[in-house]
Order: structure tokens, then sequence, then C-alpha cells
């Protein structure tokens, strides 16, 4: 095992310098590593570069301490390395340093500095002990093709175990091989390339059919050009299925969204009938409270603090159903059956609301960060994004639907609500108290609200005009949808989200928009009452 | 909630107690003072980024009343606030102008208001010092414009996109918000990509609305376009859509190597908005960042922060500066170096002691007002965003350039001479006025 390493080592030297380099790289690695901490990027990239010939695993340190900005350069040009413990140590011999850390400064890496230090990991992390780290960099080296790297890459497969490892190295080996002078080996590795359904080999298959005046191929023979062609139209067909699910995700993901941001006014709109114009400040009220909450957390519990979204979520529920009761129990109970007072009321409270939140946090946004479980995505199958903050979303989506459906259809608040809906004399009659039935009606819809607030605040700004963005898309989602039908809702929401997303790779988003205004006017123009209207007389 | 009230009833005390001392200053003001006008919206969507403006303008001028004031009298700031309203901001302009009779006028950020409140300042002949980095293709005798035209902002950026160090890229989406500014600059910078032999087959170009918050698919066709060429993203989405497009990116797993997004319109402030540790790397142009290591910077973001914590500003120490703020304070400081070289406050004086003032910035060079178009004469600088919200500045100009009003790149504009100096006195014409 022991004499493999050193072997492999000696091959990677060789492979990457293209000369025989001798045993003792050790001089190297110390007059690499303190490069890191060079004057220019130029000199820094070089060293990278120096390193990866090296093979010598100890560099990683180094190399990922320069990535975080946590290698300083030493007044004698040497690198030291901030350890995860605030402590400075130097890179090369791995002693401490004694002196002062002020004024010791970072040396400033750009993109193309990150893009050497990518490259220098990989091979480094090839030859490392956890499967893990190999796959990541088998995965990095089959990106591009890496024509200096081939001899390393024969070697590593020559005695990688691990399938999956060994499959990313094989199409890292395959597309340096798709110029190879022998036939054989050329024809294997486009059809491995080709096999790959990765669409961003696509221009490298394309280059190798294409063909000059003549017809012939420029780049191939007959047998690559053709494994090639096979695999172009494969990737194509992946490619147009995968496009047109991803779409229909977007599509999904935009409806949960609008249906979060309506569900709230589907209640008091939509039931009770109440033109609030402060829905959107309902909104906002619950992104606010996510924002306390996660205050909260960093400054009291720190160990919990990734998962502070879930504590939010009853808090702004809470916030905003009271932010909802007030407003009900002040200014809205007396204006029932005043559909223009209302709508004017309810706007002077949106901006009322809006002052007050600017007085309390300033104009400026507030950061409210996305946990890590939420942050990135997962790629089932090739080129299918899923990011983790879109899938939360529509499950939570799912969840907040599933407890509407169940306050109204299985409590008793919502039998209630439900007759004091379709007939409030009868049921004031049956000795239901319909003003208090009102009241909590108006503060669930609220309350449902803070809950589309939370999750706006993982998407989106969270400031005091954050309300603002989606007062129209909400009455526009209850409206299109039916008013008073939660279902009509939902199927609005989503209608509006899988339209839109569909529509928007042809027209753009300018374009899109405006064509969906255009095509809710027509629904709207031939179903007044919305798509899911109340049948017969109870409207 | 405790920690949430008490700033709170502190603020409000703070605010009553402003609000008396503006009542008792108003009456106590006679002709003693020169009254200076500030024209920010402090409320609706463009309060987030002109707010600070206000601020460090308010900050300025105490900073020279305090050094003795101007021609032995004090300056009086008079705030108005047209909330992030167009048209209202022509009214607020003609409010400073023949009500308050304001010697000069500080304000705007959106094209969009410049070029509402442009008539009446010319019809009134009053002045104004706009601040912000802009579109060009203007060129007013009654502004000066102290952001950065196309030349001192855009173009740099994207050559230093195509260079060795900045990746080489040779294909660019131009993606913005749908209005003057972004359309005017890519109208620009395809010329420009042109000239330098990029086909239109290699740029995308893409809008989306004002307030536009799901980037979802405009994020996967950028990266569908990115395949098999070095790419890269030029922004110019304005506010708030800047936060769920940052997002998108990140999740989407788009890294600054591979496809660096460089943006027109984000800045320290902008960022405070956004978790940036998976931006890193994505870049920025502008004539100032806040990590500028110079002993002027080092002055002035110490005066920024004290005036905010003696003023009790929200935000507290989380207050940053950023270029549209040097910009302001580089303005205020030069139109009062002219008002006492001038010996008045003229408005016509004053234009004219107004060419080759130079004020140390605090981005550490000696920055000139050019007497011709009326823009300053700035260094061009581009950062890549930190993990702290902070950008590390990875290139920038020898010195400072001048700026070009009208592009060079477009066929219409390149005719056009800005030079209110003789022969010339026109800020829009191909032949000079006195011949």
């Amino acid at each position: 095992m022991k004499s493999n390493k050193i072997i492999l080592v000696l091959l990677l030297a060789a492979a990457l310098l293209g000369l025989g380099r001798a045993a003792s790289a050790q001089p190297g690695f110390d007059e690499a590593v303190n490069g890191l901490a060079g004057q220019s990027r130029s000199a820094i990239i070089d060293s990278l570069k120096a390193l990866a010939d090296l093979g010598d695993e100890r560099a990683l340190a180094a190399i990922r301490a320069l990535e975080e900005r946590r290698l300083l350069a030493a007044p004698d040009g040497r690198a030291i390395i901030v350890g995860t413990d605030d402590t400075l140590h130097y890179a090369d011999t791995g002693e401490p340093f004694a002196g002062e850390r002020d004024g010791l400064d970072a040396p400033v890496i750009n993109n193309r500095v990150r893009r050497a230090i990518d490259r220098a990991e990989a091979v480094l992390q090839l030859v490392a002990k956890d499967p893990a780290q190999r796959l990541e960099a088998a995965r990095a080296m089959a990106k591009a093709p890496r024509p200096e790297a081939a001899e390393l890459l024969r070697a590593v497969l020559g005695r990688e175990t691990v399938p999956a490892v060994r499959d990313a190295l094989t199409l890292a080996l395959a597309l340096v091989d798709m110029n190879s002078g022998d036939q054989e080996v050329r024809v294997a590795a486009v059809t491995k390339v080709a096999g790959s359904g990765n669409p961003a080999f696509l221009p490298l298959l394309k280059e190798l059919v294409r063909v000059d005046e003549a017809g012939r191929p420029v780049n191939g023979d007959a047998r690559s050009v053709a494994a090639a062609k096979a695999g172009i139209t494969a990737i194509e067909r992946h490619v147009l299925l995968v496009r047109s699910a991803q779409n229909f995700f977007y599509g999904l993901s935009l409806g949960s969204v609008l249906l979060l941001a309506a569900l709230g006014l589907a209640i008091t709109f939509g039931l009770m009938g109440v033109i609030n114009m402060a829905h959107g400040e309902l909104l906002m009220v619950g992104a606010y409270a996510t924002y306390l909450t996660q205050n909260f957390f960093h400054s009291h519990l720190p160990g919990l603090e990734t998962w502070y979204l879930a504590a939010a979520v009853p808090v702004a529920f809470a916030a905003a159903g009271a932010t909802g009761i007030a407003m009900e129990r002040s200014v809205i109970r007396f204006l029932y059956g005043r559909p223009l007072e209302t709508l004017l009321a309810t706007w002077g409270i949106s901006l009322l609301l809006i002052q007050t939140v600017r007085l309390l946090f300033g104009a400026q946004n507030v950061e409210v960060a996305n946990p890590a479980w939420l942050a990135g995505g997962t790629e089932p199958v090739a080129g299918l994004l899923l990011t983790y903050n879109r899938v939360a979303i529509i499950g939570f989506v799912v969840l907040t639907v599933a407890f509407v459906w169940y306050l109204l259809n299985r409590t008793s608040l919502g039998l209630k609500v439900r007759a004091v809906t379709q007939n409030r004399a009868m049921a004031a009659s049956m000795g239901i108290r319909t003003g208090r039935v009102d009241m909590w009606t108006f503060g669930l819809g609220s309350g449902i609200a803070g809950l589309g607030g939370v999750a706006l605040s993982q998407i989106g700004n969270v400031g005091p005009e954050l309300g603002q963005g989606y007062i129209v898309d909400s009455f526009m989602v209850v409206v299109l949808g039916g008013v008073g039908k939660i279902a009509g809702t939902i199927f609005g929401a989503m209608g509006l989200g899988v339209v839109n997303k569909l529509l928007e790779p042809h027209t753009g988003a300018v374009l899109g928009k405006i064509v969906m205004l255009a095509l809710i006017i027509l629904v709207i123009q031939r179903r007044p009452q919305g798509l899911f209207a109340p049948r017969g007389r109870v409207a | 909630m405790q920690s949430a009230q008490k700033p709170f009833l502190r603020r409000f005390t703070t605010l009553v107690v402003t609000a008396g001392m503006v009542v008792v200053s108003t009456m106590a003001s006679a002709a003693d003072t020169i009254k200076v006008g500030i024209l920010h919206s402090l409320s609706g969507t463009m309060a987030i980024s002109e707010t600070s403006l206000k601020d460090v303008a308010l900050m300025t001028i105490e900073e020279i009343n305090a050094s003795g004031g101007l021609l032995g009298k004090k300056i009086e700031p008079v705030v108005v606030d047209p909330a992030s309203n167009w048209p209202l901001f022509a009214e607020k302009a003609r409010e400073l102008i023949e009500k308050d009779k304001v010697a000069v006028t500080f304000g705007c950020w959106t094209s969009v208001s410049r070029k509402s409140v442009l008539p009446v300042f010319e019809e009134q002949n009053a002045l104004l010092f706009y601040p912000v980095q802009y579109e060009g293709e203007e060129c007013s005798r009654n502004v000066f414009y102290t952001g950065a035209a196309p030349n001192q902002q855009a173009i740099p950026a994207v050559e230093y996109l195509m260079s060795e160090d900045g990746g080489g890229a040779r294909r660019f989406v131009l993606l913005g918000t749908d209005y003057v500014y972004p359309r005017t600059t890519n109208k620009i910078l395809r010329a420009f990509l042109h000239s330098k032999k990029i086909a239109d087959a290699d740029i995308m170009e893409t809008y989306t609305p004002f307030g536009h918050s799901d980037y979802q698919t405009i994020v996967s066709q950028i990266k569908k376009f990115a395949v098999g060429k070095r790419t890269a993203v030029i922004s110019t989405i304005n506010g708030d859509s800047n936060v769920p497009f940052y997002k998108e990116l990140a999740n989407q797993g788009v890294k600054a190597e591979n496809l660096p997004v460089v943006a027109f319109s984000v800045g320290e402030e902008e960022l405070r908005g956004i978790d940036t540790a998976p931006l890193v790397g994505h870049l920025a142009a502008w004539n100032y960042f806040m990590t500028v290591n110079t002993p002027e910077n080092k002055a002035f973001i110490k005066k920024w922060r004290a005036y905010v914590k003696k003023n009790k500003l929200p935000g507290g120490d989380k207050r940053v500066t950023n270029d549209p703020m040097e910009a302001t304070y580089i303005g205020i400081k030069m139109w009062a170096q002219a008002v006492r070289q001038a010996g008045t406050t003229n408005v016509d004086a004053v234009r004219q002691a107004m060419g080759y003032q130079s004020v140390k910035s605090p981005s550490g060079y000696e920055i000139v007002m050019d007497a011709k178009n009326h823009h300053l004469h700035k260094p061009v600088l581009i950062g890549e965003i930190r993990k702290d919200g902070q950008f590390d500045v990875v290139w920038h100009t020898k010195g400072p350039i001048r700026a070009q009003a009208w592009s060079p790149y477009l066929p219409d504009s390149a005719r056009k001479v800005a030079d209110w100096t003789y022969p010339w006195v026109c800020g829009n014409c191909t032949a000079p006025t006195y011949r």
C-alpha cells in the first residue's frame, strides 16, 4: 500500500511535469507552499501548479487556507496558516509563528486563482484516502478535458476500487482520449462520453461531427462520428425531457409561492368578503417575525440556529394573526358590507404598518439567512436540478393547505365559519356569536398570511415593502380561482405558476407577465365568477 | 421583544426631539444661512438606497458648518422626500428652487427621476449634483454628474472579464431590469462587444420587470447558454430583485469561478440584505469600495461611523459606505470649494468656478471636475464579493479616467460633443455654437 502510494506520487510528478523528475521533491515543496503567499496572482498560480505537480497531500491544508483567506504572508515572505482555533503556524514546517498577527495581509485572490485552486485540489485529492474526496476530485476532473493529467488518471484508475470513482475517472480519461491517435481507444472514448448523457459535452461531440464543404468529417473517422451522432441524439432527447420536467417544477414552485401569498387572502377576502389591502403587510409581519426569531436563536440558542425556521412558523402565525385580530376589532368590524370604505381603511392600515416597520427596523432590508439545509440543491437525473428551498416551499404549502382544510372541515370553528359565511342571519339565530367568529376567521386568514411570510423570507427580500409586491398577485389568484373557494385558489395559483413558467422560456420574463395578464382577462371575461364559481343560489 | 422595544422607544424620543429641533432651527434661521436642497427618496422602493445619501449629505454639510461654514454663513439643508415617485421628484425640485430658494440641490438616484427633474432645473437655471453611476447620453448645463459614465464603469468591467486575469470571457449574458438605464447600457455594451469581435450569437440579452422575484428560468437559461465557451453575466438588475437573483444563483450551484456575474448596481449597501457566503467571487465595478486602503478612506469611514452613532441612525454599526455616498461627499465638497472661489452662490458664477475643482477623494485619488462635460475624472475599481459582504479590489485603473458623456460606440451619439466651454457651449450638438 505504502509503496503503491510512493509510485503514484512519482508518476504524478512525472506525468504532470512531462519530464521524469527524480524522487526528492521536498525542497520544491517548501518553496511552492511559501509561494502561495506571493505578491502577484501569477506567482500564486505558478505555486499552485507546482504543488499539484509535487502531489504532496500536505499542501491541501495550505491551499484550503488560501481559499478561505486564512493564509497570511509573514514579513520574511513565508506563508502562515491561521488554524481553526486562531493559532498561527508556518505552512511549510508546521512550527508556530511567534510574531504579531496585526499587519499581516492575506493575499487577494480572484476567480482565476480560485480556478487554479480547484484544479490543484482535484489533483491532490485524487490520491486522498477518503473515497468521498476522491469521488469529488474525479468528478471535477470529468468536467472538461485535461490532457496534462492523462497519465495520472490512468495510474489512479488502475488501482481504484470504488465503482463510482472508477466511473468518473473513466469519463475524465475518455474526454482526453477522444483525440487519441489509436482508433479503437478513440471510438471507445467517444462512446463513453456520448453515453454520459451530459449536455455539457454537446459542444465537444458536435465539434467531432462537424463536416467540411465536401461533407467529410473534419475531426474524426467514420466510426467515432457515428458514435458521436448517436450520443448527440440521445443527449438532446434527454435534455428536452429534463427541460420540460424542470419547467414544470419551476411552475409548481412559483405556484406554491403564489398560493402561500394568496391563501390567507382566500379566507379574509374569499370567505369573508373583506377587501383587505393590508394583506401584503401581514405577509411582511410574518417575514419580520421570522427575522426576529432568527435573531433570538442567534443570540440565545446558537446551537439550534439552523432550526430557527421551525420555531418561526408558529411565531409568524401568532404575530400576523394577532395583527389581523387587532385590525378586525379596531377598524374592519365597523365596516362590514361597505367594500369601498373597507378598501380605503385597509389601505391606510397598510401604509401605517409599513411606516411602523420602517421606524422599528429602518428602511433597509434585513438579512434573513437560509439555513444550511435549505441551501443548494439535488440532481436526481443529470440536468434536472431541484433546489432545496423550492422543494421545501412546495412541501410547506402542502402542509399549510392540509392545515387550513382540517381547520375548516374538521373543527367546530371551521363549522361555524362555514355557517356564518353561507348565511349569517341563520347562523346568528342558531346561537352562533357571529362577531366572535368573524374575529377568529380574520385572525386565521391573517395567521396563514404570516406563514406565507415565513416562506417568502427564504426566497426574496425582507423589507418594509415586501408586501407591496405580492398584493396584486394575491388578488389575481383569488379572483381567478373563484371568490369563496379554497380549492379554486389552489388551482388558480398552480395554474398561474405553471403557465407562466412554460411561457417564460419562449417569451422572456417581461412579455411572459403581459401574456399572463391578458390570459387572466380572457378567463375572467368568460367566467366572471372565476374558474371555480360557486354554483346555484349560494353566491 | 424587550430588545425590539427599547430602540423603538429611544428612536421615537429622538424623532420627537429632532422634530422639535427642526421647528426651533427653522425659527432661528434668517437670511444668514445658505440653503441647499436634498432630494432623495426616504420612502418607497428607492428608500433602501437613497436614505444613506441623504444621511451622508447631512454629515458633509455638518462637517463644513463645523469648520466655519461657507462665506461666513452656515449651510442649511432642506430635506424633502419625493417618495420614489418620479413626477413627485419634479414637483419637489420646483418647490426647493422656487419656494425655498436653495442655492444648489443634491439628489436623485434612478435615471428616470433625473430625467423627470431635468426640465425644472434647466427652466429655472438651478444646479443639480447627481451622485450615481448612469447610462450617459446626457450632459446638461445645469447638472454636475459625480457618478460614473459607462466608460468609467461598464466598459472597463467588460474589458477585465475578457482579460486573462478576469477569466477570458468570450460569451456574455446582458441581464437587466426593464428600464432606461439597463437598456441604454446594454446597447452600448453590445456595440462595444461587436467592436471586440464578439458575435451576436454569443450575446444573450434578457430583461425582467421591476420587482421580479422568480429567477429560476433565467438562471437555468444562463447555465444552458454558458455551455461551451467561457461566459460572464453582466447584470444591471436594480434594487430589490438582486436578492432573489443571487439566492437562485447560489442554489443552482453557479460558481463565480466558472460563471462570474459582474453587477453595476450592487454595492456594500445592497449586499447588507444578503447572505454573501455563496456569492464569493462575483464582481462589481465601481469607483470606490469601502475596503479601499487609504488614509482618506479611513478618515471618511471613521467620520461616517461617528455620525451614525451620534444620530442613532437605524442599522447602527452595521452601516457601510459605498460609491454613491462617496460621490455625494465629493460633490458637496466640490460645490463648497467652488462657492468659496466664486465668492457667491450665484448659479452662473458657481458653474464657472466648478471646472477644474479638485478634491482628494476617499478612494485616494485627486478627483477633478471636467470643465467641458461636467463629469468627474474617476478611477475604476473592480471588486470581488467577500464572505463578509465587502469587496476585494482585484483590478483598478492606473489613475482617474475622463468620462465620455456620449458613447463613441453608438453611431448616433459618437458624433455628439459635450463641451460647455467656448466655442462649443453645448452639451449635445455636432457643431460649435460660436464659430
